[in-house]
């Protein structure tokens, strides 16, 4: 287990604690991880890494809602690659190609050259479109123009427990329109 | 959307962790074990001499296997829907059952004489056996289904086999109460087919349900 895990699993019992800065700072250390797992994989599937971005948000996505299944004894990394492993082979799934991917390929992936890519159309942008319209407005607020839960309440006239509300959802179902089998 | 994007989102949206799968897991338990007692006080119910047979070695030994069975599976589910989460030692407490039953089928082949086996193996019940452990079981998979939906199987089928392995047990549990025939050769034979079907019929549900 590296430093770098170690810190990660620090970084998500503060989250666990109500930490959303720690939070913050975890999934910005995390998507490079998850970067490279998925470039990696769909490289050694011989298939552009185009999609690689796509995994990322998917596997970022199910690391927040599925973030109660780690189990604080164990290290953080092991559960991050599970996970990252998991939803590549379903997005190769989705395309038609059944791969066999060793756990071993991801042990100790090696964050290098894996800075975001400048943005191309995504799937999330697709999914996000399809989302209920107040759903669709909280998420982008938050998401792309980066306002808070209170701003998002003054601006589209909601109180903020109905933000939240929306915005959790709004996420769950981004979560399972990745999942669909469509496309 | 840049995932820095989506990373603003997903802090925006923490919640403190609900609670944990396997107090889900037990919550769930509790009204499909209890739907299953009632098919089973309605339709079966105990068997008239249970005060005598109660301390009977062979009668014993029907609760110790479905018993274990069902706690060696929920400790193996438990760690199946959790990413990446080392499972080996609960494998090699699960795969312990059978072998104790094996042994448990071997004694009773070296203590009765040939001709009886087949009686014994064949016993007086096992179609009500085939059909009572997985009727009893439904309930508590349908429970435990729906509660495992919250965890995260990497193996969706899988996670939902050993699902059904634990309503098969506890329902084969139940179903021993009632059961006249106590040789594990009937054991053996019946019971083990009976939990198999909820095993299959969890396989499935897994695939359906637990995908994530």
């Amino acid at each position: 287990m590296s430093d770098r895990e170690i810190d990660w699993g620090v970084l998500m019992r503060a989250a666990n604690g109500g930490d959303a800065a720690a939070y913050n700072r975890l999934l910005t250390s995390l998507a490079p991880a998850v970067r490279a797992v998925a470039r990696r994989g769909l490289g050694r599937a011989g298939l552009a890494a185009d999609d690689a971005e796509d995994v990322v948000q998917e596997t970022l996505l199910a690391i927040h809602l599925k973030r109660h299944t780690w189990d604080p004894s164990l290290p953080l990394g092991p559960w991050v690659r599970a996970i990252a492993r998991n939803k590549l082979i379903d997005a190769m799934r989705r395309r038609g190609r059944r791969d066999h991917i060793p756990i071993d390929d991801f042990v100790d992936t090696l964050a290098s050259d894996t800075a975001e890519p400048t943005p191309i159309p995504c799937k999330l942008d697709e999914h996000l479109q399809s989302l209920p319209d107040r759903q669709q407005s909280v998420v982008r607020a938050i998401s792309l123009d980066g306002a808070s839960i209170r701003e998002t309440a003054a601006r589209l006239n909601m109180s903020e427990g109905a933000v939240r509300v929306a915005l959790h959802r709004g996420l769950a179902a981004l979560s399972v329109k990745f999942g669909a089998r469509q496309s | 959307m840049k995932t820095d994007d989506l990373i603003r989102a997903l802090s925006s949206d923490l919640a403190p962790p609900g609670p944990s799968i396997e107090s889900r897991f037990a919550v769930a338990f509790l009204p499909g074990v209890l739907v299953a007692l009632a098919l089973f006080a309605i339709t079966l119910g105990p068997r008239p001499d249970l005060m005598l047979v109660a301390s009977d070695v062979r009668f014993l030994f029907k609760f110790v296997v479905t018993l274990s069975l069902a706690l060696c599976s929920a400790l193996l589910v438990w760690r199946l829907v959790r990413p990446g989460a080392p499972a080996r030692l609960q494998i090699a407490a699960l795969a312990i059952v059978p072998l104790v039953l094996a042994v448990g089928v071997l004694m009773e082949l070296i203590v009765l004489p040939r001709p009886s086996w087949e009686a014994r193996l064949i016993g007086s019940n096992g179609l009500v056996c085939l059909v009572s452990i997985p009727s009893f079981a439904l309930p508590m998979l349908i429970a435990e289904i729906l509660a495992l939906r919250q965890g995260a199987p990497t193996q969706p089928a899988l996670a939902g086999v050993v699902a059904g392995l634990f309503a098969g047990g506890v329902a084969a549990a139940i179903y021993a109460a009632h059961c006249p025939d106590d040789s594990p050769l009937f054991v053996a034979l019946w019971y083990s087919l009976g939990i198999a079907i909820v095993a299959l019929a969890g396989g499935f549900a897994g695939r359906l349900a637990l995908r994530w």
